[in-house]
């Protein structure tokens, strides 16, 4: 089992605001996490809730300006935050590397697909040309694309979008990091190339022993891979549980809701509901309720959602919520 | 790629054709009789008669098309009004000066467009930035004859140290090659900024980024890379362009090219000689643009491999 | 808890018109640049509209005592071979200038517009041909074409500004054809030709108003090269004739005496920049208001 002790990412009070030309939006504000080694943690929440900026800050990968980034990211002890150009650039694509969800336009079209592997591990792992050519194509065989030999020289125009995706999974291996941020790895892709790339993942993830943060809305993807989800809600964390605790047992009305909203046949003869839906819309950013966030939508908004944020409390179970429901 | 090329060459065959009939028709369309047109105001009846008979101008319109397509496909543009002489002897002469002053132009417009266009977009808003584009702006915005002439009086009447005009050795290229770049290394400097601003917000570049590669390696190698494609496009076409722009600098700096010589004609009412040249400006102009997109195929992995 | 949603959906779904209108304005102020655009052309107007009022005096008469003086206190600019006030026929040359660029524009749009729409909504046959004329316009470069209509029709203003006009036809073409093309697959042009929208009524309410905006940048960028052949045109005396005064053609004379007096050179060109270079600014600026997705 991981230990409790020595988280491998921190997130603590990371704020990050885009400051546009209609003003400053809040993005994300104020939220907290840890991984630990060799775990999958899924990170949910509906598009535009914050969870691929976290994924692109950790990294960097903002431009600031007009970004701006405040709190601290700590991995293996390290504020990320505090390393400059040099020092971040290191543990890009060596420590901690990125999935990326469109794999159509996140490969480079002109480059080969042995290159934008092999680049890497040229970088990071000092080798030679050969060396990191041929530990390219053991990349290429490993995520089981067929004929690597070849395939390896091709450029990514010749791929389908699972074959980029499992290229991208290569590419993000390729140097042995002991973090994987997976920002929607299968949304843009078929339903069954996607169950192929999860199960791809999840052995490579047994092979590697890296740990991922796997980014997604899909639910179902979660209940298959993840160990430990966080729920994220316009910019907050609203919830935190293992994965089968959150399942059986969510606490947060928005993760209930979330979850209600997943088809599942012969639901409504087991337990009398149907599809639920949450009703409205999640806020725009300039926008932010006041109080609880969710208590626009919440079925159980009382007095006090309207007025004050509610606090994260602690549960039994390695679980968090942020609801006055549950901290009376 | 085959496929493409292909292609690209039966596309001329279209604009070839109808290169032809507007020439064809232009003569026709002057007031007057063709014939007459053709052989001058200094022909005499008898000169004209023969000139009517030659190219058959008393047939029916379309054989004197046939006619005329002939005699193109031999390259037998007619003779100059003015001189006498074949129209492709005149035009063979001057053919190779224009061209060294559009090679030159655009060497230098590369050299120093391509560069401020890259620091340009990887630096963006930055004084840099706007020096760039405010240079490029005023450079586009310039009239090439008067920026010519500016430059003459610098250099050859205040500062005397380059001749005014005329050719001869390397000093009396500098100044019309300059003159005749300003225009496109604005244009290649705004062209390679905006391309270049483009492919480094793609998502490739920020995958790129991720790896943790250097900034010049993600500029150059994998954001520039990119961007060559549409930029080798616009050079090439650009090339083209300075085909129109050599008449104005040829004028002001008595360069014997193709430009001097269509200004010349169309003042003297040459027709056969304003003709041809038109012509072959136009053949230029598509075989550079048929070399532009023989470069693109090369270049961009995309059309090369199927 | 409902209220509350759909007045934030309100808010977020439904942009009028009328405040896209707005939004757009405020950003083409923000650009200074555009602005500095904006003023010169106003001064550019002006001094074409209030000429007499600007300068008195008749900038063609000749007064060959003044020939050739620099600047000075009577003639800010100088006079030029033929003793008139250059400052004078910079002036009234705007008037000149403005003229033939408005021709040039006009002819290019009452051309371009419905070959490029009739070109791009139907396709086929008709695009076909009206393809191939437009390829072979642009097989030659702008201003050459220009030349070459020139020594066909003939000097003057009049032929001026028929010449660049039609050497601008093409360009229009391409961009109204491209805008239509991109439109014409819009579900929403499906839907009116399925409820039975006859094709002049849709092209004219739902294609046109998306093309006037790449037109709009496109006009603002035409009236600077319409100057700008037009001068070229004048200085290699094959544009519009003296005794009118034209910028172009100014510079041309003034190269014989470009030894001895070379402001005679110098200022009409500023003129020529200044007129050009303020329609590249709002030109420029209107692109990046309007719609930063038409790249011209």
């Amino acid at each position: 089992m991981t230990t409790r002790t020595n988280p491998l990412l921190k997130i603590s009070n990371l704020h990050i605001r885009f400051h546009t030309l209609d003003g400053v939006v809040q993005a994300v504000d104020g939220i907290d996490f840890e991984v630990y080694a060799g775990e999958t943690l899924g990170l949910v929440g509906e598009s535009g809730c914050g969870k691929s900026v976290t994924a692109l800050s950790i990294l960097q990968l903002l431009r600031c300006p007009p970004a701006e980034i405040q709190g601290q990211i700590f991995f293996e002890g390290q504020n990320l935050l505090e390393l400059g150009r040099e020092g971040i650039r290191k543990i890009r694509g060596n420590d901690i590397s990125m999935i990326f969800q469109e794999p159509m336009t996140s490969l480079n079209p002109v480059l080969r697909i042995g290159e934008q592997i092999a680049e890497a591990g040229r970088l990071h792992k000092n080798m030679n040309r050969q060396q990191a050519w041929r530990w390219a194509v053991e990349m290429l065989r490993m995520v089981q694309i067929p004929g690597p030999g070849s395939r390896s020289r091709q450029y990514p125009h010749k791929f389908s979008g699972g074959m980029r995706q499992r290229a991208m999974i290569a590419m993000a291996l390729s140097c042995n990091p002991r973090l994987i941020l997976a920002d929607e790895p299968t949304t843009a892709l078929d339903v069954t190339i996607q169950a192929q790339i999860m199960t791809l993942m999840q052995r490579l993830k047994q092979e590697f022993k890296s740990a991922i943060v796997l980014i997604t809305h899909d639910l179902g993807v979660i209940a298959e891979m993840a160990s430990r989800v966080v729920v994220m809600y316009a910019g907050k964390v609203v919830e935190e549980a293992p994965v089968k605790a959150l399942f059986k047992d969510p606490r947060h009305p928005y993760t209930q809701g979330l979850l209600g909203s997943i088809p599942v046949i012969g639901r409504k003869e087991q337990t009398g509901r149907q599809l639920q839906e949450i009703a409205g819309m999640v806020p725009s950013p300039s926008n932010m309720p006041v109080g609880c966030r969710f208590h626009p939508r919440c079925r159980y908004a009382m007095d006090k959602c309207h007025q004050e944020e509610p606090p994260m409390t602690r549960l039994a179970g390695h679980r968090r919520v942020s609801c006055w429901l549950e901290s009376k | 790629m085959l496929n493409y090329l292909i292609k690209r060459l039966l596309s001329t065959i279209p604009v070839l054709i109808g290169i032809s009939l507007l020439l064809f028709f232009m003569l026709r369309l002057l007031p007057g009789d063709p014939a007459q047109v053709l052989a001058g105001q200094m022909a005499t009846p008898q000169e004209i008669e023969n000139i009517r008979q030659q190219l058959g101008l008393d047939r029916p319109i379309y054989e004197q098309y046939a006619n005329y397509l002939s005699r193109l496909v031999r390259f037998d543009l007619g003779r100059s009004a003015r001189t006498q002489n074949p129209v492709t002897e005149e035009i063979w002469a001057r053919l190779p000066n224009t061209l060294l002053l559009s090679v030159v132009a655009i060497t230098l417009a590369c050299l120093f467009g391509i560069p401020a266009g890259i620091i340009s977009a990887v630096r963006p808003y930055s004084w840099i930035d706007y020096l760039v584009t405010t240079s490029a702006l005023f450079g586009m915005s310039m009239p090439v004859f008067w920026l010519g002439l500016m430059l003459v009086v610098i250099f050859s009447i205040i500062l005397k140290w380059l001749p005014a005009g005329g050719t001869g050795n390397w000093q009396h290229v500098i100044l019309p090659s300059i003159t005749l770049a300003a225009f496109v290394v604005a244009f290649i400097a705004r062209m390679t900024r905006s391309t270049m601003l483009e492919t480094l917000s793609q998502d490739y570049t920020t995958t790129a980024r991720s790896k943790g590669l250097q900034e010049r390696v993600v500029v150059i190698k994998h954001a520039l890379k990119n961007a060559m494609i549409p930029i080798i496009t616009v050079v090439g076409l650009q090339f083209g362009l300075l085909l129109g722009g050599a008449v104005l600098t040829e004028t002001v700096f008595a360069w014997p090219g193709l430009g001097r010589l269509i200004v010349d004609s169309i003042l003297a009412r040459d027709y056969p000689v304003i003709q041809g040249t038109i012509l072959i400006f136009g053949l230029l102009y598509i075989m550079v643009n048929l070399v532009v997109d023989l470069i693109y195929a090369l270049v961009d992995p995309r059309i090369r491999y199927d | 808890m409902t209220d509350i949603a759909a007045s934030s959906a309100a808010k977020a779904g439904n942009l009028t018109a009328d405040s896209t209108l707005r939004r757009n304005w405020a950003k083409l102020k923000r650009n200074k640049a555009a602005m500095v655009g904006g003023v010169l052309i106003i001064i550019y107007l002006l001094s074409a509209l209030l000429a007499p009022v600007m300068f008195s005096g008749n900038p063609a008469a000749p007064n060959l005592m003044n020939s050739l003086e620099p600047p000075s206190f009577k003639d800010p600019l100088g006079t030029d071979e033929l003793g008139r006030s250059i400052l004078g026929r910079i002036i009234y040359g705007s008037r000149v200038s403005l003229i033939i660029a408005v021709g040039v524009v006009f002819v290019g749009l009452i051309c371009g517009i419905p070959l490029g729409l009739v070109s791009g909504y139907y396709g086929g046959k008709v695009d076909f041909i009206i393809q191939r004329a437009t390829d072979a316009m642009l097989a030659f470069p702008g201003f050459l074409l220009a030349l070459a209509l020139v020594a066909v029709l003939g000097v003057g203003i009049k032929n001026t500004v028929i010449s660049i006009g039609i050497s601008m036809i093409p360009l229009y073409i391409r961009l109204v054809r491209g805008c239509v093309l991109s439109i014409r697959e819009e579900v929403y042009v499906e839907a009116a030709r399925a409820v039975g929208t006859r094709d002049v009524q849709i092209l004219l309410r739902h294609i046109l108003p998306n093309v006037m905006v790449p037109i709009t940048v496109q006009t603002s960028l035409s009236m600077g090269t319409a100057i700008l052949f037009a001068a070229g045109l004048g200085f290699l005396g094959i544009g519009v004739q003296p005794p009118t005064p034209e910028w172009g053609a100014m510079l041309g004379s003034a190269r014989s005496y470009l030894f001895h007096a070379p402001h005679v050179a110098t200022f009409p060109g500023i003129a020529i920049f200044l007129a050009v270079l303020s329609f590249n600014l709002l030109g420029d600026g209107l692109r990046d208001a309007l719609d930063p997705r038409f790249k011209i």
